[in-house]
């Protein structure tokens, strides 16, 4: 049965039959509504909720329930995510699950409490202090929301590592219809590295702090290897009008939302653009971009920011195809038509410049 | 013949990493008799600060977490929420708890949460190398005083035991000290009695003890040891500072 729910509400919701027993959170907009929900759902659910002192010590409450066994979640937007990263490091480090969600928000600074994805660096490059990384899930509509936090879950307990899921203001607030009849609650692991406390085995020690550097070096080593795998292993991503391209947009979560409806109207002027929407921000989906600049030479990066992603197309690309670019700041919202108008002039530039070349 | 000492089991027989006359050792031990002598080391699960107490979970023959600096009352109270059968205490210095995890050690206080938090105040940072710590006391001199702790710059020493009490949610506090045999045996009760607490479920223990530190304080481990009676215990008078009736 379909729901009404903002993405906010619906997100906690999810996160609930996911399994998540303990969610920690402090007040900041634009994900209120997310700490609001659970307040009521996760106690009717017999789980934990604490609304913490900070965001430091909600993070910190996380890995004290992750580490007792506890599927355990948190939420914020920008400036909250910051005073997490401190935390975040220590789950990378200690190889502890959680799922973490940045509603994010236009900054630097306080910034403004819009819809914005000027926090793309601070999650695809781990974000916090040491040599490490986590997933990234970037969902483009409240339904894709409540698929990606079963698989939030899944992935931080199958590789013991941090997942974001990072959303926008928009995202947060906009209600839209969604269901959770395919929601399956992902299966429980065996988790051999918890403290219960030391009955009937040898007592568990976790921690972070490695004086030798050759075991450190070796523990980096060893958490390097799990980064591969699931660069290896957990790519996603979703193309649109790809086929007869000549153009690919790359965008993602509300961004792509946006693009969708740019490219269907250059679509009716027989322009031929199609798009590649990453779901995981990280790993990021390299190899299929580097495919398709075998048959496309131009793609357009879009993002709501200055331009962070567009370093990776660029690094994905290694020097093949034009990469063009368009993206705004601060919290403002382009419209389809704006950023269809945009594009239709890149096009009409490329096709010019490949004509030149031509001739 | 009659035993009346041994090491006790879960005191693993590593080294200690401390320096000659630091109270860190004799704490660690008397944690260990009491888990030991309450028979809860299937049920303890220690949350290691940064700072001196860092690599105690190479001393302890249970489940140890070391967490960030400052967040330990945080952590436990993650650890204690998913776990409530469980015995749960944070081991923290004075620059973990009352500087940068005051807030985490506050709230945690103020919401009652029902774990232990045993509070190592040795007036310094002591692993970083003897920097001003917000326990050191007036005058004193540290690497960060060097002409001594002035409150018109550095503030004065914080009272942690006096200012938790004003919280509802704290239910037992006591100072005490680890510079004599008599002061060691009320700091080993004072740790028991916070621990019966937590398994009767009355809420929010912390245990201040007040610890030489020679090394930093400059001074041989006598010294230390009479300072704290002389100088710091002034400051930092010992005693039970709250105690509410168990419910």
């Amino acid at each position: 049965m379909k729901r009404l729910m903002s993405g906010n509400a619906a997100l906690a919701e999810a996160a609930v039959l996911s399994g998540c027993t303990c969610y920690f959170g402090y007040p900041i907009t634009p994900q209120n509504e997310l700490t609001e929900y659970m307040a009521k759902r996760m106690v009717d659910a017999g789980g934990v909720f604490i609304q913490s002192e900070s965001e430091i010590a909600a993070i910190n409450m996380v890995l004290g329930a992750s580490v007792a066994g506890a599927r355990a979640m948190t939420s914020s937007s920008g400036p909250g995510i910051s005073l997490k990263q401190e935390g975040i490091s220590y789950l990378a480090a200690d190889e502890l699950p959680a799922v973490i969600v940045n509603m994010v928000r236009g900054g630097p600074g306080m910034g403004n409490i819009s819809p914005a994805q000027s926090d793309y660096f601070q999650a695809t490059r781990g974000g916090g202090h040491g040599d490490y990384k986590t997933i990234v899930l970037a969902p483009g509509s409240v339904q894709e929301l409540t698929e990606v936090v079963p698989l939030a879950f899944d992935l931080a307990d199958k590789y013991r590592n941090p997942v974001i899921i990072l959303g926008d203001g928009m995202l947060g607030q906009m209600m839209e219809p969604v269901d959770f009849d395919g929601l399956i609650r992902p299966p429980d692991y065996e988790k051999d590295y918890i403290l219960t406390g030391a009955k009937d085995r040898p007592p568990r020690k976790v921690h972070s702090l490695v004086f030798d550097t050759k075991l450190h070096e070796e523990h980096n080593w060893k958490l390097f290897r799990k980064f591969q795998r699931m660069e290896q292993n957990e790519v996603r991503y979703e193309t649109y009008l790809t086929d007869d391209a000549e153009m690919v947009v790359v965008a993602y979560g509300i961004g792509a939302r946006i693009a969708k409806g740019a490219i269907k109207r250059l679509r009716q002027e027989d322009l031929k653009v199609g798009m590649i929407r990453p779901i995981t921000l990280w790993p990021f989906p390299a190899k299929a971009l580097r495919e398709m600049a075998k048959t496309v030479n131009d793609f357009f990066v879009f993002e709501l920011s200055a331009g962070q992603m567009v370093d990776d197309v660029r690094l994905s690309l290694e020097g093949k195809g034009h990469v063009h670019f368009y993206g705004r700041p601060g919290g403002i919202i382009p419209t389809p038509l704006e950023l269809s108008r945009i594009i239709s002039r890149h096009c009409y530039q490329a096709q010019a410049g490949a004509k030149r070349k031509k001739r | 013949m009659k035993t009346v000492y041994a090491r006790p089991k879960l005191l693993k027989e590593a080294r200690f990493h401390y320096c000659p006359g630091c109270g860190h050792g004799i704490i660690n031990r008397l944690l260990m008799e009491v888990i030991e002598e309450m028979d809860l080391q299937e049920k303890a699960i220690c949350v290691a600060p940064a700072g001196c107490g860092m690599l105690l979970y190479n001393y302890f023959e249970i489940d140890v977490l070391e967490s960030a600096h400052g967040r330990g009352a945080a952590v436990a109270t993650g650890i204690k929420r998913v776990r409530p059968e469980n015995l749960v205490f944070s081991y923290q210095g004075d620059g973990d708890l009352a500087a940068i995890g005051t807030a985490e050690g506050f709230h945690a206080a103020n919401r009652g949460e029902n774990i232990t938090v045993i509070f190592v105040n040795n007036g310094v940072y002591g692993m970083t190398g003897g920097q001003m710590a917000p326990t050191t006391l007036l005058d004193q001199v540290t690497t960060t005083t060097p002409a001594g702790r002035d409150s018109v710059i550095a503030g004065h020493p914080v009272r942690i035991c006096e200012v938790y009490s004003m919280l509802d949610g704290a239910s037992y506090l006591e100072r005490v000290a680890v510079n004599s045999p008599p002061a060691v045996v009320k700091t080993k009760k004072a740790i028991a009695k916070a621990f019966q607490r937590q398994l009767d479920g009355c809420g929010f223990s912390l245990v201040e003890i007040l610890s030489p530190c020679p090394t930093n304080w400059k001074m041989d481990s006598v010294e230390s040891c009479e300072w704290i009676d002389e100088v710091m215990s002034k400051q930092f008078p010992l005693g039970v500072m709250k105690e509410v009736p168990c419910l």
